[in-house]
């Protein structure tokens, strides 16, 4: 029996999946040894036309990292679609949105004129734009355009599987492709993680108290952070209770709170959400002056509880008010 | 009528970096241009967001490089809250940076540009990546390559939380003490990198410096740009990665400027063309002259060579062997040969695992109090590092609660950009004679832009593997009249 095809691909992503496949590929030999890698474009030498002259559905899984932010993404996002039988979506930005996702607080217009003109190191002053067609002294040069907005991968195709996190861990990566090739793939739709929240695995879980109350939350800088006991516990705003596990908490080893790219469990339509009512329901007043004031001191709601999945919660972007172009900090 | 051509380095759909080369009538190069295509906008969606997640949404411009563009922003946290991290933290950072800048320098020596001097820049393009390294060098030092890598990212790991966007930078230190036996871990790893270093060194010198035809491609002028240099160095001015202040010496190879990075503005500009997502870093005292080189243009160069160029040595004692070798070899400085940023990346991984070594034996690197907490109220801090691309900016500006309200962002591949684009043009038009193009001549065009280790906009995915090159030649009404394609 031939060895079933796979394909990786990128959208708009920094490199850092593509870093986690390299990190299985070191020790994992057996991945290697068990799929055909039939199209990877930062690794290997292939075309979209080798993948064009593919059969429809010739390839049995394809894993697409990376947000969608233009019409060359989406296309070759949908191309892959029609020769895959699998889709998978790898990493928090096309599973979410991710961190780049959060630029659907601005336009676009909003983005290059901060980029291009009104940073305090450019020197700008015919106001020039980065253009979809330029004409020089020898020819024209083109550009891609930037979609409106930052699009999670299933708002462009249709998606089988989702690999959450920022990378996906390299033990949930080295599962899901055990069990394409086994067989073994849950039903469609599925997360492929497990489906509890990260402070069930965490190994803190000791020290958070039975009942956790607290009277405001603290800053990371504002404290010295003990290494053994509950972030939480200790005031910081961690995510552990909204988010799914799977990660291996690496970032509590590092002695810092969970910001959520792995995502919510399945039984969480928007991740931000319940992520701002899960720790809400931590506050301990019934004095509402106190309440306002606990409130407050979450300074950046949106970057706290969004800051992966703005693109896939259910405002997706922020409208700006009218005659404020370009609109301001959110908080 | 004047053809056309484009070189998309890494897939015609998709390039994050692309070359587009213009012929004239007679054949000859007109202009070659290097597009990035790419923006994510960081500068703008900062805006709003707490000062303190700033180290980890900005690893996000990278996940190459993450560790650079987190211990910026970790620097530029100290100075918006003008605290003095703890002598310890600020060791713990340079060791978990050190760590970093071998595994990242040995990547791209073996992975990425080895191919083009280990191989050889004129073998058959299916020996001309890793596996032609390994052929040459032998599969266990293969084996070796990926053994230092884990065993480098694992320590990143322990220390940092993740490799891959790690969480230790706060202002004021870092979030946790090292334990001991991982002190130990690190101090295994360093004499690791330490013999790999030298070994790279070895490999350079016989692969490379022994074979007269690379030297004579090195030293050619194709791959020459006089332009000024600019790169971090120490108080005895010295190489240094985490801190310093900023060095700048001229085509002549004099000091022209030294300054500190919170003094970035008054020295460094950047250039906006309407072709590329990218901006282009010059002097701002001396200008804006165009793509040009010389003292009259203000256009410099970051990175390994760039480095170099700046320093009076390296402040470890195989890496200033290797440095004197390297300026006596090609000439005394400074260097203006492209290509020697192969040989000068080797000499800065030498330099980075020696000082790993160094701190990992340092008593102090294990010293509980690794924080400071900071009082002062935000408002506004900048913080300089050398990625292993070059010298790279954070800065930030907040309200009093500590909210961005203005982020600016100069990453390390910028201040190369204009000069990359030169040496593109310049290889181009040396290389393409008469309309005739082949596969070489394409390779030795793409080398030209390689050896600055490229990471377009922090976002080119420039990871190991072969490029695919692609080269359309068009005639004036657009029709494909020939196509090359190196796959």
């Amino acid at each position: 029996m031939s060895k079933p095809k796979v394909a990786f691909y990128w959208c708009a992503s920094c490199g850092g999946c593509e870093e986690a496949v390299v990190d299985l590929a070191e020790d994992v030999l057996t991945v290697v040894d068990a799929v055909d890698i039939a199209f990877w474009p930062v690794a290997l030498d292939f075309k979209r036309s080798d993948v064009e002259a593919m059969a429809d559905g010739e390839l049995a899984a394809t894993f697409i990292n990376g947000a969608i932010r233009s019409s060359e993404q989406e296309e070759m996002a949908e191309l892959l679609r029609r020769k895959s039988q699998t889709v998978v979506a790898f990493g928090s930005c096309a599973h979410t949105g991710g961190i780049p996702g959060l630029a659907n607080l601005y336009t676009i217009e909003s983005i290059l004129d901060r980029v291009y003109r009104d940073t305090p190191s450019t020197v700008n002053e015919e106001g020039t734009l980065p253009q979809a067609e330029t004409t020089v002294p020898e020819g024209i040069l083109t550009l891609p355009v930037m979609d409106a907005t930052v699009r999670t991968l299933d708002q462009a195709i249709e998606v089988d599987y989702y690999l959450p996190g920022c990378p996906p861990p390299v033990d949930l990566i080295r599962a899901a492709v055990m069990a394409l090739v086994e067989g073994k793939l849950p039903a469609k739709g599925a997360v492929l993680a497990p489906d509890v929240a990260l402070c069930d695995e965490c190994p803190r879980a000791a020290t958070k108290p039975e009942k956790l109350l607290l009277k405001g939350f603290k800053r990371p800088q504002e404290i010295l952070i003990d290494v053994e006991t509950c972030l939480l516990a200790q005031g910081l705003l961690c995510l552990g209770p909204a988010t799914r596990s799977g990660c291996g908490a690496p970032c509590i080893s590092g002695n810092m709170p969970c910001t959520g790219c792995m995502g919510p469990t399945s039984r969480v339509v928007d991740y931000g959400a319940k992520a701002l009512s899960a720790l809400a329901s931590l506050l301990d007043s019934n004095d509402e002056d106190e309440i306002v004031d606990m409130v407050e001191r979450v300074v950046d709601p949106v970057g706290t509880f969004y800051r992966y999945s703005l693109p896939a919660s259910l405002m997706h972007r922020r409208v700006e008010p009218a005659g404020q172009p370009g609109g301001g900090p959110s908080a | 009528m004047t053809r056309e051509f484009t070189i998309d380095p890494i897939t015609r759909l998709e390039g994050h970096g692309k070359i587009q080369i213009f012929l004239n009538d007679a054949g000859e190069v007109d202009r070659a241009y290097l597009q990035v295509p790419e923006l994510r906008g960081f500068e703008k969606f900062a805006e709003g967001r707490r000062a303190e997640d700033m180290p980890q949404i900005t690893s996000r411009i990278c996940g190459v490089c993450p560790t650079a563009h987190h211990m910026a922003s970790t620097k530029a946290l100290d100075d918006l809250y003008k605290v003095e991290a703890p002598a310890s933290a600020k060791k713990i950072r340079e060791l978990i940076y050190s760590t970093f800048f071998v595994e990242d320098h040995a990547l791209h020596f073996f992975f990425l540009g080895g191919p083009d001097f280990i191989v050889g820049p004129t073998a058959p393009k299916a020996e001309r990546n890793i596996l032609g390294v390994l052929g040459k060098v032998g599969l266990e030092i293969g084996k070796e390559v990926i053994g230092l890598r884990k065993q480098l990212r694992e320590l990143i790991s322990l220390a940092g939380g993740k490799v891959i966007h790690p969480v230790f930078g706060l202002p004021g230190g870092v979030s946790r003490p090292l334990k001991a036996e991982d002190i130990e871990k690190f101090k295994a790893g360093a004499a690791h990198a330490v013999e790999f270093g030298k070994f790279c060194l070895k490999v350079f010198g016989d692969i490379v410096l022994a074979n007269a035809a690379y030297v004579d491609m090195i030293t050619s002028d194709a791959y020459t740009h006089r332009t000024y240099y600019m790169g971090m160095v120490d108080a005895g001015n010295k190489v240094n990665f985490y801190d310093g202040d900023i060095r700048v010496v001229d085509p002549e190879g004099r000091e022209y400027v030294k300054f500190s990075g919170g003094d970035y503005l008054g020295h460094v500009a950047e250039h906006v063309e309407p072709w590329s997502y990218m901006k282009f870093c010059y002097l701002k005292n001396v200008g804006w002259k165009g793509f040009s080189e010389g003292g009259e243009s203000g256009i410099y160069s970051v990175a390994p060579l760039a480095r170099l160029n700046v320093s009076d040595g390296m402040a470890t004692p195989v890496a200033q062997e290797a440095y004197e070798q390297f300026f006596s070899t090609l000439g005394g400085k400074p260097v203006h040969h492209t290509l020697a940023n192969h040989w000068a990346r080797v000499i800065e991984l030498v330099y980075a695992a020696e000082r790993m070594a160094e701190l990992a034996s340092d008593p102090e690197i294990a010293s509980p109090d690794v924080r400071t907490i900071p009082t002062a109220t935000p408002k506004e801090g900048v913080g300089v590092v050398e990625a292993p691309r070059g010298t790279l900016f954070h800065h930030y500006a907040t309200n009093e609660r500590g909210l961005i309200t203005k982020a600016n962002l100069i990453v390390a591949t910028q201040g190369n950009a204009a000069r990359t684009a030169m040496s593109v043009d310049k290889a181009a038009r040396s290389m393409i004679k008469g309309g005739e193009i082949d596969e070489g001549m394409l390779n030795q065009v793409e080398m030209a832009f390689r050896a600055y280790d490229p990471c377009h906009g922090c976002a080119t995915h420039t990871l190991p593997g072969q490029m695919p090159l692609i080269v359309e030649v068009r005639d004036a009404g657009g029709e494909l009249v020939s196509e090359l394609r190196r796959d």
